[in-house]
């Protein structure tokens, strides 16, 4: 079971977060929250040294981990930019406003920028329907959007305004 | 002004419309003058966001759509006491349509009262009802009351709720939980999010309520993580409601104790399903189980656990104060009460309304939300979200009760109603909540996980205009089946949204198969864009938004999209500012 990548450090910090979240089985998912909310992600290396600190197999982790659509596996650019697919952002032309700022920053859904500056993924649901259609940057909801509204708006992250 | 009070709306929306600017740039006029300026959350006018409310001298006024420019016109009126008429959301006509059919029992204090403060909830009668059950009533007469008020789980199936509770007070076991659940996941819906950053102790004293009633020692509530103002709402709730021995130990001074918890969900829709919440809560995948054991019997950790909606905790206190009858008074057919809707979509009016069993949906559509928002006919309402189905304009007489729209096809549901006009695709909306549960299958389910993928597959045909009749006849037979032999309601209703639109717009599936043609619109390989040479004035703006440069034209001459490169992404409509650019 021992983690073969891992080093001193990472136990170190594993040990910390299972110190600081708990380690019964039931606090696996408040585990892998607190990994990606210090990483952005999931670092293969540490949630396996988590798995060791917890003495479970690392594949029971990421059978969790896998199931929900919170975690990702690859590091996310700077700026989380979530595109509201609820059924009143669709009906409203959510598609539109993906394949623009797919086009204005030129990654696919899901991906991030070679820059490491924008990460693009879809929601299913932000809960602003009456703001249709929306698109959250970070911690931000922008509202009533078209695809040149979007486009600005991202130009303005782009050139640091935000 | 001493007798001045201020308030700004900040729900989420209200925040994402601009509220919280509007707070902070009035805050620093009316701080200094020592004005009160407070928070309150989302008053369900949705439709005029950001909106603040003026108290002066007893009198409340309600604005929307405040800006900063009328916020100055609103700072000043505050220093001289003569009002604005205009932008008076609650007193104008339009609001009185919005508002004069509605009752507020869950939603009454969100958008009036500081969800931040115990102190405002316990003003508006906050915890008498937690107070009355303890000190008047055996826990068995509390189930009774709830039992007698003809309360159903608001989440969308629509149990009783009193009989769910007395299976919890009967099972055997010393560790009972109480599960609160605030995965609200149907896109299109919002009411949990507004009840709980609007009115967060409400829930929390329906679910103490429950506990007393059941005998549960722990309760989880089990939040969206997509709900951060929620999530952080009812911690700050929770820890107020300690400090005051409303939750924890002997509270009130009895030996009745309970505990409290939020656990943030990591999103997965299935986690709305019972059995899959519990799996979740327990830290595992959140898939479903075979029903029996029951959760009253066998839940959280194998111990007897009871698990209700939002809205459901959230009707609680108001039965146990004002009695059974003063619930059940509002009754159609066997429905009784009220129902928190969210609405939304292509309609002038949208937001979170609450209204008596027995409206016609086209009370709601017509009078409440005053017609569609592109002015354009009404088609359809989509209730229930991806396990509801889609109800055609000739069928808006019917009345919200659990048992008339069941019999449209669609479902109650837990409350997303969304409106559709003619520029709506019925094939493509269908095809879209398809793909929707087909994403969130779990996959334990064969028909589930493979049968809702040759479906989506299917539909897809249909829309590219690959379709033939017999699909129709094979998507209604593969329904069936998915439905019989799906363990979970995300499975057995996922095939609603395609039965019910071949139900009511089978002339929309044939001409997409037939004639190549999508009526609405929408299906891009079904339709072309073309330029109106008339109103073409050749400003070339739409030559230089086309992502793949199919429009090609001189400046001040007429300009022509090439239909083999146009992928009919629709950027050149949206920014053609002479509505020369047409789809046919």
């Amino acid at each position: 079971m021992a983690c073969k990548d891992c080093s001193n450090a990472v136990l170190e910090e594993a040990r910390q977060i299972v110190k600081q979240v708990g380690s019964e089985p039931e606090k696996v998912i408040p585990l892998l929250q607190e990994i990606q909310n210090r990483h952005s992600y999931l670092p293969d290396n540490l949630v396996e040294a988590v798995a060791e600190v917890m003495e479970v197999p690392a594949a029971d982790i990421y059978g969790v981990a896998t199931f929900y659509s919170q975690f990702r596996f690859t590091p996310m650019g700077k700026h989380l930019i979530k595109v509201c697919k609820g059924t009143a952002c669709h009906v409203s032309g959510a598609d539109l406003l993906t394949a623009s700022i797919s086009d204005e920053l030129g990654v696919e859904e899901g991906g991030t920028t070679e820059d490491m500056l924008f990460t693009l993924e879809t929601v299913a649901c932000l809960g602003c329907c009456s703001l249709a259609p929306v698109v959250m940057i970070d911690d931000k909801v922008y509202g009533k959007l078209t695809s040149s509204k979007v486009r600005k708006i991202v130009k303005e992250y782009k050139n640091g305004k935000h | 002004m001493e007798n001045t009070r201020v308030f700004v709306g900040l729900g989420s929306c209200g925040i994402a419309a601009g509220a919280q600017d509007i707070y902070d740039y009035m805050e620093t006029e009316l701080k200094p003058a020592g004005t009160d300026l407070e928070v309150t959350s989302c008053v369900g006018m949705c439709y005029a966001e950001p909106i603040v409310e003026i108290e002066y001298e007893g009198e409340r006024r309600r604005y929307g759509y405040v800006d900063k420019k009328f916020a100055d016109e609103l700072l000043e009126s505050v220093k001289t006491g003569t009002f604005p008429e205009k932008n008076l959301i609650a007193q104008s006509d339009e609001g009185k349509e919005y508002l004069d059919r509605q009752v507020k029992i869950v939603l009454k204090n969100c958008g009036i009262i500081n969800p931040e403060s115990i102190d405002e909830y316990l003003e508006a009668d906050g915890y008498k009802a937690l107070t009355k059950c303890v000190e008047e009533y055996k826990p068995e007469e509390v189930v009774s009351i709830v039992k007698d008020s003809g309360l159903k789980g608001r989440g969308g199936a629509g149990f009783l709720t009193g009989l769910k509770w007395s299976f919890l007070a009967g099972a055997k076991g010393d560790y009972k939980y109480l599960v609160c659940n605030a995965d609200e996941g149907d896109p299109g819906a919002f009411m949990d999010r507004s009840v709980l950053e609007g009115d967060p102790h409400k829930v929390i004293e329906g679910m103490l309520i429950a506990a007393y009633a059941t005998g549960a020692k722990e309760g989880v509530i089990y939040c969206r993580a997509e709900y951060p103002l929620a999530i952080k709402r009812l911690n700050i709730a929770i820890k107020a409601g300690e400090e005051k021995n409303f939750i924890g130990d002997n509270i009130l001074g009895t030996d009745f104790s309970f505990h409290l918890h939020v656990k943030e969900g990591a999103g997965a829709f299935v986690c709305g399903e019972e059995t899959a919440l519990m799996a979740s809560i327990e830290g595992k995948r959140g898939m479903p189980r075979l029903r029996p054991p029951f959760p009253a019997n066998s839940g959280i950790n194998k111990s007897p656990t009871n698990i209700n909606n939002v809205e459901t905790y959230g009707n609680v206190p108001f039965i146990i104060l004002n009695g059974a009858e003063s619930f059940n008074k509002y009754a159609f057919k066997n429905s009784y009460g009220t129902k928190v809707f969210a609405l939304a979509g292509k309609i002038k009016r949208g937001g979170l309304i609450e209204v008596p069993m027995g409206l016609t949906i086209r009370e709601i559509v017509t009078e409440i939300g005053g017609g569609t928002s592109s002015g354009r006919p009404v088609k359809a309402v989509q209730m229930g979200g991806p396990a509801g189905g889609c109800i055609p304009e000739r069928l808006f007489d019917t009345p919200i009760d659990y048992d008339s729209i069941n019999e449209t096809g669609a479902i109650m549901g837990s409350g997303g109603m969304v409106v559709m006009d003619d520029s709506t695709c019925m094939v493509d909306v269908a095809r879209y909540f398809l793909a929707f549960t087909q994403n969130e299958s779990c996959g334990k389910c064969t028909f589930c996980r493979i049968g809702t993928k040759r479906m989506l597959e299917i539909l897809t045909r249909i829309t590219d205009g690959k379709g033939e009749m017999e699909d129709l006849d094979k998507l209604v037979e593969l329904a069936e089946h998915i439905s019989k032999t799906s363990l979970c309601g995300l499975g057995q209703l996922a095939p609603n949204p395609v039965l019910t639109t071949i139900k009511y717009f089978r002339e929309e599936y044939e001409a997409h198969i037939k004639d190549h043609k999508c009526p609405a619109g929408v299906c891009k390989s079904l339709i072309t864009i073309q330029v109106i040479p008339d109103k073409c004035t050749g400003c070339t703006l739409c030559a230089r938004v086309c992502p793949v440069s199919a429009i090609e034209g001189e400046r001040k001459g007429i300009h022509v999209i090439d239909p083999e490169t146009c992928t009919r992404c629709g950027l050149c409509i949206e920014a053609c500012n002479f509505d020369a650019i047409e789809v046919v």
